[in-house]
């Protein structure tokens, strides 16, 4: 889209609308996206789509082979339909993946935008507090955390959102840090705008944009950390079908089947790829416009 | 330069008391009294009294917690409480062997990366260009866990080229003969996979970036051949490589728990997966504080490498 038709509407709406036709245009943002909404509304809508339960399983048919009559994908080690477990499991796997990012942009965005605008020593300390998050590799935080903690989602999500929180504080912080002392935040100020206000309306309609992008280029590490996390044990717990659990009580069977053991993996791989393209879409559309 | 490197040195103290203050608390975010841990639960009250007594938990939090560093920066960890040994033996010996395969992983993802990003900034655009791209896709999305058992289900037990399992033979002493590196070669190849892939990305977008500077234009323009300006590209692009392949073998040391849990690979992730399972605090805390030194000091080491490769970073 040319901008010569519609200079004279305000620069802000123009500028989404510009990313989101550049963004629009991308084949690789379409195929993702398709693909995202098919494991989406296949794991909200699963009770409509799968024809056996999550946890209905049958002692006699036991790790059927993909393409068995009336199971599509086969059975699990306890006999329970593959295609409907690996539906039902995006439900967990899409929620442990997605709500430390959430939690993360959340507590992060406020943290780092407070503390750059505020600036001085306050700032200062927050992120030398910080630093020291980033002595821990993020595995390793995010393991010792939910070890110590014990088993469980709550545990789980509270100790990726500990991961997260300052890699999107730090870029707020830096993106706050910039634009703290353009023009017209003194301008703002001068008018009688309280830091609330100008925090709110100014830094983060500003900056709410490039820290949303980095936040979604870590939901599939964030993803496959959850995964991780209970495919060692420490997540979500049996019976609950997710596709991390599903990998680690499907390991007996890689040397009987090789291929339904990889299933769950082989879901959680394009999920994961379909995120990784609409996040590298979206940050070259903003790239290319500005 | 010697002020620098001691002002990043100092700068390096307070993060690392701050790690151990966070390891320490590791013990306070487990549900219940931190005594239940240690004492079976069916123990009498003078063995728990006892115990609390000599693991120090009688007095308050802080003094705790001082005296636990005093004794951890003389090298004592504490003592396991699953196996009874000191934990630092016990880790340094796991870590040597973490370190071995994260190193193989290491060359393995810096060569490979800087291969496949260098073509993918030099020759952007072109078919060499979206393959490398594609690659480095697969490497960042892909979870290194599933792709360790994909791993195991072709070379093990498929073609049964390579163990799937363990150290080979003895895995106390360790060796680097074919015997050894066999065992190696599995979980050092799923290792290096995510580096790979972000070393590309990030060597790719360096180059790119060097190569539209305005020197580089002119260098081409004057007509030198392509050897002498990647000459050029390389000298600039080091002090920025060399970052991410710090931070990616730091990674490598401290993320390498899942891949030796589907190996079985005797390192410190393995290590701290029975620490967690067998609620052994003093091995969980031991482990995470000395792979965070480690990390730290890698850091540490990296930035003192980058000023001198460009001592512009010094100045600022």
């Amino acid at each position: 889209m040319n901008s010569i038709g519609i200079s004279n509407v305000p620069r802000r709406k123009t500028y989404w609308r510009d990313v989101l036709t550049i963004f629009l245009k991308d084949r690789s943002a379409w195929i993702s996206g398709f693909i995202l909404i098919v494991i989406f509304a296949s794991a909200i809508f699963a009770p409509w789509i799968c024809s056996y339960g999550p946890y209905q399983g049958s002692m006699s048919a036991r790790l059927l082979d993909i393409g068995s009559p009336g199971h599509l994908l086969g059975t699990d080690e306890l006999g329970r339909d593959m295609l409907t477990r690996l539906i039902y499991g995006g439900r967990m796997t899409l929620l442990i993946g997605f709500t430390p990012i959430f939690l993360a942009f959340v507590i992060g965005t406020t943290i780092g935008l407070v503390s750059g605008f505020v600036g001085g020593k306050i700032n200062t300390f927050v992120m030398r507090t910080l630093d020291i998050f980033y002595a821990f590799p993020s595995v390793l935080l995010a393991v010792a955390i939910s070890g110590a903690m014990g088993p469980g989602i709550m545990n789980s999500i509270i100790a990726l959102t500990v991961v997260f929180t300052p890699q999107i504080v730090r870029v707020a912080e830096s993106a706050a840090t910039q634009i703290r002392n353009m023009e017209y935040i003194d301008a703002a100020r001068m008018s009688g705008a309280s830091s609330l206000i100008i925090i709110r309306v100014h830094l983060l309609s500003n900056v709410v944009g490039p820290i949303f992008v980095y936040a979604t280029s870590l939901i599939s590490v964030c993803m496959i950390l959850a995964s991780g996390l209970s495919f060692l044990g420490l997540g979500v717990k049996p019976p609950e079908p997710e596709w991390g659990l599903m990998l680690n009580t499907l390991r007996p069977a890689i040397y009987t089947k090789p291929f339904l053991s990889a299933l769950p993996g082989i879901w959680l791989f394009i999920t994961s790829i379909a995120f990784n393209l609409l996040s590298d879409a979206f940050r070259q559309a903003m790239s290319k416009k500005s | 330069m010697f002020l620098y490197v001691l002002k990043r040195i100092l700068y390096s103290v307070p993060i690392i008391l701050g790690v151990s203050i966070l390891t320490f608390a590791l013990v306070f975010m487990a549900p219940g009294d931190p005594i239940s841990a240690i004492a079976p639960a069916d123990a009498p009250e003078e063995v728990v009294q006892a115990l609390k007594i000599s693991y120090g938990l009688d007095r308050p939090v802080p003094v705790q917690y001082l005296l636990w560093l005093k004794k951890a920066v003389t090298g004592d960890l504490g003592v396991s409480i699953a196996s009874g040994r000191p934990v630092l033996g016990e880790i340094l010996t796991a870590f040597s062997h973490t370190l071995s395969i994260a190193l193989i992983a290491s060359f393995l993802g810096v060569g490979l990366g800087f291969f496949l990003g260098g073509v993918a900034g030099f020759y952007q655009n072109s078919w060499l260009d979206r393959i490398a791209t594609f690659l480095s896709l697969i490497g960042i999305s892909v979870p290194h866990y599933w792709l360790g058992l994909v791993l195991t289900i072709v070379f093990s037990v498929w073609l049964g080229w390579l163990p799937s399992m363990g150290a080979g033979p003895d895995s106390g002493a360790f060796y680097w003969d074919f015997e050894h590196i066999k065992f190696m070669l599995l979980p050092a190849i799923t290792m290096a996979v995510i580096p790979t892939g972000i070393i590309t990305r990030s060597v790719k977008s360096i180059v790119a970036e060097i190569l539209a500077r305005e020197f580089l234009v002119s260098l081409r323009a004057r007509g030198l051949t392509d050897m002498t300006v990647l000459k050029h590209v390389i000298r600039n692009a080091l002090p920025m490589v060399l970052a991410v392949v710090g931070l990616q073998i730091g990674y490598l040391m401290g993320g390498s728990i899942l891949i030796e849990t589907v190996f079985s690979w005797p390192g410190t992730g393995f290590l701290l997966n029975i620490a967690i399972f067998q609620r052994d605090f003093p091995l969980l805390q031991g482990i995470v504080l000395i792979l965070c030194m480690f990390f730290v000091i890698l850091n540490l080491v990296i930035d003192i490498l980058q000023s001198i490769l460009d001592p512009r970073i010094m100045r600022s």
